[in-house]
This record gives structure tokens, sequence and C-alpha cells, in this order.
């Protein structure tokens, strides 16, 4: 295949302790460290390993978010990717939507293949990359453990709830990724300095006419209900005892 | 108005979970009409019809949909969608898998994971792994939504069956080919709906110890077996038994975690059992923190210990 696009989120860092804000309208990120989601990490690495074994001659980053989500974009052109596009907008747009943007994107480009994250870890959604075949008509296969290409087609390792399935793909086509797929590299500092002279495209939503107007209204955002303090038991058969008073076992 | 259910199934036995999202839906106060959409899957249809809550089952049965791939699947929702008010699919694997490709051929925003129906158009669902609770309400005419299942009872079930109603598969063409699939053993209990869970983490050390240790102790207690993430990756367990933010979200009256610190992926996935056993060498994992009764050493000393108690 010639080209394979990926298209990543700037999240909250996974090890970050997302506050809530007191007046309930979201998440506070201010001052906190951002990072690219795990799942869209493990998506440019497997484009690039898919590269660097000769299956593909091109993989661009795209990603929707503010400004500050160029560190992200380079953060994959830094892991190997060879150019990348910004859709800059400070509005929080959800998976439809940027799943219409990406259409747009994919029209423009086109790629043979888009591998994303199978959810970003703020909103937990999962959709984005089941919206998007959706809208191109192409065929998905998501929560992908491993890839091969093998005569212009794709053979995909799915977790499912019941263990494991193998999709076989035309393309071009959407994958996803779940975290056993691969274990994304580090990035060298000479391949740091390298990625800020790599090509990085900067657009608005309104370029590709796509409504970006959210269609669920945040009503509240709250703590989860928390759990009453527990108490340390000694021993085994203490812990039974407590646990056959109250029925469990 | 009326409400699409799309039932998970394996063509033989109907999921737990789908009883579980009727229950969800039943608090919509609508009719809620099933759709089995199998081969060979009149016995699931069957199953489905007794479900209490159920006002019509829809079955479309061929062989595209012998494994509830998401192209053909998605096309067949979409032909039925006409007038119902939702569609809904448990948040299985298989319910991922197709319903944002149904809510973008409808364009419409899908509500995923909801764990509370507040009222027909207002949703509680979880994000950030659960650390907060997002209250959201669809703008949309239909609503399309997944339903964590662990957050509902299963519906009860009744003697006399509502009427099963066929439907003929769409027609076109599917890109995705099945190639083949690797399922685990059933022969413990179902993770996603057992009464008790005994999970271990990578203190367990090798897929031998992680067998040695959890085997005796689930089968005593008729338990799944669950995993933390870091079990799964080191190989120690398959990724079906994996509880967390991106694994299996379970809410057994049980839960038994063994060598598990308890990072916030893995709360994500068992913090709402209602009793949460913690059984770490280390005093200070934040598993202890969501814990109601913990114990403090060895596992591989307190594990023996604890099934001679149970005698």
């Amino acid at each position: 295949m010639k080209k394979i696009l990926v298209p990543v989120k700037m999240v909250l860092d996974a090890n970050a302790r997302p506050r809530v804000r007191a007046d309930e309208t979201g998440i506070d990120l201010s001052g906190m460290r951002m990072s690219i989601n795990p799942f869209c990490e493990i998506a440019v690495e497997e484009a690039l390993r898919l590269k660097e074994a000769g299956q593909a001659e091109e993989v661009v980053i795209v990603s929707i978010g503010p400004a500050k989500a160029q560190d992200t974009l380079r953060q994959a052109l830094a892991m190997g990717a060879d150019r990348a596009l910004l859709i800059q907008t400070d509005e929080t747009v959800e998976p439809l939507a940027v799943a219409k943007l990406l259409h747009a994107v994919v029209m423009d480009e086109p790629p043979d293949l888009v591998i994303l994250g199978k959810q970003a870890i703020d909103d937990d959604c999962n959709q984005t990359g089941q919206m998007l075949a959706a809208l191109l008509g192409w065929p998905q296969a998501t929560f992908a453990s491993a890839i091969r290409a093998e005569e212009g087609r794709l053979l995909v390792t799915r977790e499912i709830d019941a263990g494991l399935q193998t999709l076989s793909l035309p393309l071009p086509a959407i994958v996803t990724t779940d975290l056993r797929l691969n274990e994304p590299r580090h990035c060298a500092l000479p391949n740091i300095m390298k990625a800020r002279k790599k090509p990085l495209t900067i657009r608005m939503p309104a370029d590709y006419g796509v409504d970006v107007r959210r269609r669920l209204k945040v009503l509240a955002v709250r703590p989860p209900s928390g759990r009453k303090p527990g108490i340390k038991v000694a021993t085994a058969s203490e812990l039974v005892g407590d646990l056959r008073a109250a029925g469990l076992v | 108005m009326t409400i699409l259910l799309i039932a998970d199934h394996d063509n033989r036995v109907l999921s737990d979970a789908t009883g579980r999202a009727l229950t969800a839906l039943c608090a919509m106060d609508d009719a809620v009409h099933i759709l089995v959409a199998g081969h060979r899957a009149g016995p699931v249809a069957e199953s489905a019809a007794r479900l209490c809550g159920a006002g019509r089952i829809i079955l479309a049965d061929d062989a595209a949909f012998a494994h509830g791939l998401a192209e053909p699947l998605a096309a067949l929702v979409v032909s039925l969608a006409g007038d119902y008010r939702a569609i809904a699919a448990p948040a299985t694997s298989g319910g991922k898998d197709v319903l944002p490709r149904v809510a973008a051929l409808l364009d419409v925003m899908q509500v995923s994971d909801v764990v509370r129906i507040v009222s027909p158009d207002t949703f509680e669902r979880p994000i950030y792994a659960g650390n907060a609770v997002a209250v959201v309400q669809s703008t949309d005419e239909k609503k399309l939504l997944t339903i964590r299942t662990s957050a509902f009872a299963a519906a009860g079930t009744i003697d006399a069956a509502v009427p099963i109603e066929e439907v003929r598969a769409p027609h076109g063409v599917w890109l995705a080919r099945f190639e083949g699939e690797t399922l685990s053993s059933r022969d413990r209990p179902d993770l996603a709906s057992a009464r008790v869970v005994v999970s271990g983490g990578r203190a367990l050390g090798s897929a031998e110890k992680f067998q040695d240790v959890l085997g005796p102790l689930a089968e005593r207690l008729h338990a799944a077996i669950g995993a933390s993430r870091a079990a799964v990756d080191a190989g120690y367990a398959p990724n079906d038994l994996q509880v967390g933010q991106t694994g299996k979200v379970v809410a057994p009256d049980l839960y038994i975690a063994l060598g598990i610190s308890g990072a916030i992926q893995h709360l994500a996935g068992m913090k709402d059992s209602k009793i949460i056993v913690a059984i770490n060498k280390d005093e200070d994992a934040p598993i202890f923190q969501v814990a109601d009764y913990g114990i403090v050493g060895d596992l591989f000393e307190i594990v023996p210990e604890l099934e001679k108690a149970l005698g």
C-alpha cells in the first residue's frame, strides 16, 4: 500500500489523576500534563512497523484539537511518521464530527489504510473508527491485537469477549488498535530534532465544511460515588469469618 | 414509541448481557423489541422471547450474521431503524463494534457505556476510566446507546413467550471476511456475569502459578477468573480475562484481587463490585483504597490458608 493515515488525539496523561471541577462543568485540565492517547500511540507504532517492513510508503498523522496538539503531532513525527496535519479547534469535537472531518481528510489524501486507537482514555467513547468506516463504506476490524499485510489484504486478529477472532479485509480499510498490538518505541533525541523540520499543516474545521456542533449536551460532570473505607484483617480465617457473616461464601 | 435492542449471543446461547441491557431500557418506559441477528440462531430467539420486558423478537437468520460482523449487522439495523425512538446494544465487544457504525449511518451521536438512564434523553456515563461521571443529554431525535451491563440486574424470565417475527437480511456486498477464531474454554462461570470473581495480577509471576493459585480457589467459590492488564500483558492469562477500563467491566457480589496493585485502569473495571477483597504484600498498593477487606501479605501463603478456612 502507498499511504497509511493515523489519526491521533491529545489527552490528559494516563498517569495524571483527573480533577473534577467544583462547578461540575468538566475536568480541570489547566496546568495538567497532556500526552498522546496511548491507543493512538500504538496506532502510530503499527503504521511505522508496516512502513519499515516495506508494506507502506508513507505514514501521515492527523489530529483534531487545540494548537497545543502540535506537540502530539511532533511526537508522532519523531517516532518516524512523514508528515502531519492539525485541524485546529478549541472546541470539544465529538466522535461523530471527528469521523466526518477524517472522512474529508481521507477524500483529500486518500490513504489505503487508516489505523486509529480503539478509544481515547478521556471520553472513553470507542466510536470514531467504526463511524469513519461507516461514512466511507469501508470494512472495519476493531480492537486489533495483530495485523499482517498479505497479498493486498489485511489479516487482523481482534480481541473479543470470548477470545480472539481473525478477519481478512480488502484495502482500503479501517483498523482500531487494542493494547497488545505492539509496544511503541521511545523517541531518540536526534529524531525529536529532526521531527521539527518535518511538514506540519494547519487547517480549520470550516475548511472542510463540517458542522462540529455538539449533539450531546453535558449537563454535569461529577466525581464517582466513593466507596466506604474498608478494614485490614490479619488472617485468612478472620476474612472468611467476615465473608461468611455477610453471606458471601 | 419503541426501542430496538440488539441481542448479544453466539448463535446458541443468549448472553446474560442482553437481559441486563433490557432491564436498563425498560426504565425508559417504552416497548422494547429485541433483534436476534445470527445463523441458525432460533434457540437464541426463543430465549429472548421469554425475557421479562421484551415486547417482540425480530429474528434475522442468515449466514451473513454467523459471526456478528459489523458490516451486514449495521446494514440490517439501519434497514430496521425506521420508527424506533432508540437503538441500543449491550457494551460487549460485539455491541461496541457495530453500534457506532449504525450511529454514523443514521447521523446520530452515540452515548457509550450508559450506567444510568435519567430520562428518555438524558444518561449517565463514566469518563476518564470511571474517575468522573458525565450526565449527557442527547439532542438527536433518535438515541443510540450502548449499555454498561454491570450496572443493571438481569431481566427475569416469563413462561409465555412473546412473538418472534422473521426478517430477511439486506442485500449487500460485505468486505470483511471471517477467517477464524480462538475461543477460550468455558469451564468456568462467565466473567461478566459471575457472582464471585477471583482476579490475579503480575505478582503471580507465571502462567503456571496463575493457574495453580487461582484455579482451586475459583473452583471452591464457583468463581470466574479475571486478570489485571499487567498479568495479561505478561502472558499469565488470556486477553478475554482482562478486567479494566479497556477490558471487561465487572460488578460481582464478591471480587477477590490477588497480587493486583490497583492501577486506575484496573479499578475502572471492578470498583463497582459489592464487596472487594484485596491481598497484596505492598500495604500502600492503591487497591487497598477501594477494598472492603484487605490482607497485607504474601498471596502464596495466604491463598492456601484461605482455601483451608473455607473448608
